[in-house]
This record gives C-alpha cells, structure tokens and sequence, in this order.
C-alpha cells in the first residue's frame, strides 16, 4: 500500500468529513430558512468530497476496506483532521467564523491539486473547487455582513475571530506527508498557501473591521491525531450506529 | 361598476365549478382566504418542525450514502417549508407573522411529527409511511383550486414520492437484514402505523372544514375515503416487508373491494393535537430556540442591508 498516499486522503477527507458534520449538526437549526438551507447544502457538499476521497483511500489501502469502514471504524488518534474543523457550533459567528477560515485554505489548496499528477486526487479537486467557491462567496460574505451589521454581530464576530484564529496556522503547516506528497507532484505547496492564505484573511479581517489576536499563539495536533476533547463526543454520535450494530448492512 | 358581495362570490364559485385556478390577485371570499393562510401555513410549519425527528439522526446516520441522503430530504423539507410559506405570503400575510404563530403554540402543524423517532428503522418507517399518507393528501392538492399552492405542491410532490421510494428503501434492507434489524424495522412499523392512520385527520362525521373544502376544491376527497386509500396501498408493501401491521381487525373486505381495519384511538390523536403529545413541547422549544437565538443575524443582516442601499443612494446623489 501507498501508505503516504492513504494517510494523505485521510486528511483530505477527515477535513471535509467533520466540518460536514459539524454543519450537519445545525441542520433544521438555523437563524433563517435561508441559512439552514445553504449551511446543509455546504455540509452534503463536503460529505460528497468525504466519499470520493474515502472511495479512492479504500482502493489504496485495499484488502476489505470500504468507504464507510475508513468514515466509520477509525479512533479518535487514526483521525486526521486539523482542530479548527471540530470546534463547536458556539454560535452563528463562530459557524460562520470557523467557515470562512477553513474555505479560504480550501480553496487555494484545490485551486493547487487541480494540477496534482495523480488523476483521481486531480479530478476530485475539479469537482470540489466549484462548490468550494461557493462555499468561500458565502461565508466571506456573512463575515462582512455580520462584522459591520450592529454592535452586538461585530462583538459575537469579534469573539469568534479571537478564539478561532489560533487554529488556522496548523491547516496550512506542513508535515512529513504533506512534504512527501508536494515532492511526488501529488500534494500541495503548503509554504505558498501560507502567504496567500494570510494575506486573504488578514486582508479581509482588517477591512471588516475585526482584530485578529495580538499574541500571535497557534494550537497544533489534529493533523497527527491529537484532537481537542470535543473529538471523542462527535465520534460517538458519528460511529454510534456503526459500533452498536457491527458488520450489518444498511 | 360594484358588484355586491353575493354576486362576487356566485362569479367565485362558478369559476371554481369550472375548474380554474384562483390566483393572488383574484377575488376571492375573505373566509378562503383565511382558510387557505391557515391550511397553507399549517403544511408550511409541518414541513419545519417535520426536520426535527429525521433531523435528529442525521449525525448518527449508519453510513455515508444514508446520511447524504438523509441531509438532502431534510434539506428538501426546509425548501418545501420556502415555498409553502411563500404561497401564504401571497395571501397577505408575512413570514415573520406566520412564525409568530407557529412560535407561540397558535398555529397547529401535522400532529406526526410529535412522536419521538427513537431508532435508525424510524427513518425507513417515517419515509414510508409519513411521507406515503402525506402524497396521498398531497397529490390531491396539485389540483387544488388556488393556484400558488397548487403549484408548490406539484414540486413538492416529486420531491415527497423520492423520499418516500428511500424510506421503503431502507426498510427493504432492514427487513433483509439481521434479526436485530428485522426487530427494528418491526418495532418502528409498530410505532408509526396508527399514528400515520391519524394523518388523515378525524373520521368524515367529526370533521368540521371537509363540507367547504370541498365545495372550494380545496380537498377533492374526504379524509376517510384518503386514509381508506393509503391502507390499501400500503398493506401490500408491509406484506412484501414481511412484517405485520398492529391490526388484529385488519382483514381484505371482498365486497367492499378494500381493507376493513380497527378503530382508531381517537382520544390519543385529540391528545397529541392539543399539545400533549410525546415531543409537542421538545419541538416547539427546539423552532423557538433556533429563532430566538437567530434574532441577532437576522437584525444585522437587515442592518447591513440597509446600511449597503444608503450607501447606494448617497453615491447615485454624489
């Protein structure tokens, strides 16, 4: 097995699969019919791209595995996702915080696999970027609109910005797949998002009005399977049916 | 020229009589009106609350196919939700006020969805069943007499029939599952059956709007013939499940060319529609909270709205 090549999937997947879920959780929940209505649709989105990522993982890793057994059986540790995708739906702001964040690395970071040399990581990339831009259109949109709405949306934004800021550096921070996969042509080139996606984030917040945090602290670990304590309760409502009734077909 | 209201509402009805549609702008008798906005907004808030017990299974789905599937009827049911209550709109009356309705317990929506959906087979049963009895009451309205709504229940009814196919879908598969599968699929069939019966509302002789309904071609058939016609659908899909309806009086009525079945637990239905049923307070906290804990994106949506259009109009003046 490509043991780089799956492990990468897993964190392309693991992305899409708890932000996917995250937004699924506020489904029939939202401020407007509007909202909830786009904030599914972005959530079935990302679970489209969870199942063309974990299809292909299930190929690689061959012997029986399957996309729901990669979605399904894995433990807090095997998942790979950064910490800024699973942190709560505090609020509208910090959902629509912790989106915006998270699209405009998405973004550049399609934009760079839709020239990946491996065909299928190359053509789930074409798929995605369309909804991706979407997404992005979106959430940059409501973080405008709320950052400059009233008093009380650009406080509720300016929390949210605080406390989620600090989990953006870990998605674009290489690690050792990452490197091997940007060397094999097949991943992205995590130092160049880096400016971009500063320059974006930065941009955008100064010019909304918001602060980003002046002691400039970032947290790591997701991407090595070190979750925050957030992670073992979507786990267990994601995996409940799975690990209560093992081996059936639904 | 002034017609006198009795000559509008002969003109009114004799137009109905020949089968045409009443449109937002027609005149119309303030009592259809009103008993569209209420028939209207009760199907609208059905389909909000209705997101409540499938929604709740959505981050618990059993695998990446039924959850997509899920999250895309339970998205569907928020977007039937946008058209019918645009329909009510048309009607004159606002969102905003048909909420306040809903919010504050005034309005009534589909009693169904006051039962708690307790496991995996609930969203086969409630697929099958729910969405099958609320076709056969929607089908009928595509041809209802005024035309907005009849023309969201056309969608709508495409959408439903989909949901109902993946219902039966995830039953067929329980029931060709494990024995702990077939149990499930057995107990949620167990559960739904007499609430669904209840869909159709109170018998003929009980029912206080059928008679004008039916004169406005609001409804073109009664509840009782309605829910008759569901039985008789649905017994032979329960057959082909291999499961057993909860009717012991269930029996194929040869004369009548149709099923005969038990009596109706008429005081649990009146129960649960004047709010005592099992989830009625869970589902009205559950819209309230999300509304009221929307109010500030709302306001500054509409802040930021209003603040972007004088900007417009001060640099047109500039």
């Amino acid at each position: 097995m490509q043991d780089n090549l799956y492990t990468y999937l897993l964190m392309l997947g693991d992305n899409s699969m708890i932000l996917g879920h995250r937004l699924s959780e506020l489904c029939g929940h939202g401020p407007s019919l509007e909202t909830d209505i786009a904030l599914t649709n972005m959530s079935l989105d990302l679970f489209g791209q969870v199942r063309s990522y974990f299809q292909y993982a299930a190929k690689v890793k061959g012997d029986d595995a399957t996309e729901d057994s990669i979605a399904f059986l894995r433990t807090e540790r095997k998942h790979l996702s950064s910490l800024l995708v699973e942190q709560p739906n505090t609020d509208f702001a910090h959902v629509i915080t912790r989106q915006y964040f998270f699209d405009q690395y998405h973004l550049l970071l399609l934009e760079q696999l839709c020239e990946s040399n491996d065909d299928q990581i190359n053509a789930i990339a074409k798929k995605s970027i369309k909804e991706v831009k979407y997404h992005h259109r979106f959430s940059k949109t409501w973080m405008r609109r709320l950052a400059q709405g009233t008093d009380v949306s650009h406080q509720k934004m300016q929390v949210a910005v605080t406390s989620l800021y600090p989990y953006t550096e870990e998605l674009s921070k290489a690690n050792g797949v990452e490197k091997a996969m940007l060397a094999e042509g097949i991943g992205a080139d995590l130092d160049a998002i880096k400016v971009q996606y500063y320059n974006e984030l930065d941009g955008l917040l100064s010019d909304i009005g918001l602060q980003k945090p002046e002691e400039g602290y970032f947290y790591k670990g997701g991407k090595e399977g070190i979750h925050t304590e957030h992670f073992g309760f979507i786990l267990s409502d994601f995996q409940y049916m799975q690990r209560t009734y093992p081996d059936m077909t639904w | 020229m002034e017609h006198s209201i009795e000559y509008l509402e002969k003109q009114f009805q004799d137009r109905i009589d020949r089968g045409e549609n009443i449109e937002a702008k027609d005149w119309m008798p303030e009592k259809y009106r009103k008993t569209h906005i209420r028939q209207i907004s009760q199907h609208a808030h059905s389909e909000i609350v209705g997101m409540l017990p499938e929604g709740n299974w959505i981050s618990r789905a059993p695998s990446l196919r039924r959850k997509v599937a899920l999250l895309a009827k339970v998205q569907d049911e928020a977007g039937h939700g946008l058209y019918l209550y645009s329909a009510a709109e048309t009607l004159g009356i606002s969102r905003d006020e048909l909420f306040h309705q809903l919010h504050t317990g005034k309005a009534k929506y589909s009693s169904i969805f006051n039962y708690p959906a307790v496991s995996w087979a609930d969203m086969g049963a409630i697929g099958w069943l729910v969405d099958g009895a609320a076709i056969i009451n929607q089908v009928m309205l595509t041809r209802t007499s005024y035309g907005p709504y009849a023309r969201a229940m056309v969608r709508i009814c495409k959408e439903e029939s989909f949901h109902q196919r993946q219902g039966y879908e995830i039953m067929i598969t329980l029931c060709n599952g494990t024995e702990e599968q077939k149990e499930m699929a057995q107990d949620a069939l167990n559960r739904w059956w007499w609430p669904s019966l209840m869909m159709f509302g109170p018998t003929d002789a009980e029912s206080t709007h059928t008679e004008q309904s039916m004169k406005w071609k609001i409804k073109r058939k009664t509840n009782d013939e309605l829910r008759q016609q569901f039985i008789d659908i649905t017994i032979p899909q329960a057959e082909f499940l291999g499961l057993t309806v909860p009717d012991p009086d269930l029996k194929w009525n040869e004369e009548r060319g149709h099923y005969d079945f038990g009596e109706i637990d008429w005081t649990e239905f009146w129960q649960v529609v004047k709010g005592y049923g099992p989830c009625n307070k869970e589902r009205l906290k559950a819209r309230n909270k999300a509304w009221d804990e929307g109010a500030w994106v709302r306001e500054a949506a509409l802040a930021y709205a209003e603040k972007q259009s004088a900007k417009k109009i001060i640099s047109k003046a500039v």
